[in-house]
């Protein structure tokens, strides 16, 4: 078992070409975008979970924790979770478009990648526009 | 060509793992619920940037307010679960390793989701 093993990695099949063989399109630069955001967005539901446990738990704890997340480094995790989401939701959106047997030739696909990005980061910006504004920073 | 196919080609009933278009759609169904309900609650939170204690619980509180978080949380962990399932298939390639991280994905999920559950009634009906 342990000698067949062994003699099936040593016969160095080839290996189909994986990421790095390509050039970044932006389709798969987006695909892959999609899944991290996704993964990000799974561990940052714990900030949801933190901040609706802190203001069932009192004030003084609900005020610790809107100052750690009021700090500039909370507020850096904050802004990346919110282009996370947006970015994840449109990406979500041209999903259903594809769902829905549309938008599959390659300039469609090209323009739906480079809008959604564009429109995650705008609505990263209007977001924080309101959030830095309504805290005085800007 | 067609003709040269054998029906084994095909998927039939439920396929090999039994669930059909099963995960495939509650992704949609939840991605769907979220849309809507990730909007109004990231408008919320926009809503309450900065405010004191009192005033995030009082709005917390309301039954309306509540119902739209709960949903999104059940939508949430429900969703991410799917999500992180894939990604776990996807890389994890050991047998064992990937049974137990797919167990601690569901784990992940349903004390994630029942914390943020328990937080929203405590807000609701608590002290």
């Amino acid at each position: 078992m342990a000698e067949a093993t062994q003699r099936r990695a040593a016969a160095a099949r080839p290996l189909s070409p994986h990421l790095q063989i390509y050039s970044p399109k932006i389709n798969m630069v987006m695909s892959i975008v999609h899944r991290i955001t996704g993964a990000a967005l799974y561990v940052g539901t714990l900030l949801l979970a933190w901040w609706l446990i802190a203001a069932a738990t009192g004030p003084a704890y609900y005020a610790f924790v809107s100052q750690i997340m009021g700090h500039p480094i909370g507020l850096a995790i904050l802004a990346g979770y919110t282009w996370a989401l947006i970015h994840h939701a449109l990406g979500g959106v041209r999903h259903f478009v594809w769902d829905l047997g549309y938008g599959f030739n390659l300039f469609t696909v090209d323009a739906m990648c480079w809008l959604s990005l564009l429109a995650s980061l705008v609505g990263t910006a209007g977001i924080w526009y309101l959030v830095l504004g309504a805290r005085g920073i800007i | 060509m067609q003709t040269m196919r054998t029906p084994l080609k095909n998927v039939r009933r439920l396929g090999s793992a039994k669930e059909g278009a099963d995960h495939f759609w509650k992704q949609r169904v939840s991605a769907v619920a979220l849309l809507v309900l990730g909007t109004v609650v990231v408008a919320l939170i926009v809503s309450l940037v900065g405010a004191d204690h009192a005033t995030a619980k009082r709005t917390l509180a309301n039954p309306l307010v509540s119902l739209v978080l709960m949903l999104l949380i059940g939508a949430g962990v429900i969703h991410m679960r799917l999500g992180m399932q894939v990604i776990i298939e996807d890389y994890i390639r050991g047998e064992g390793s990937k049974i137990v991280l797919l167990m601690l994905n569901t784990f992940f999920a349903i004390a994630v989701g029942v914390a943020c559950t328990l937080a929203v009634l405590k807000l609701s009906f608590g002290a």
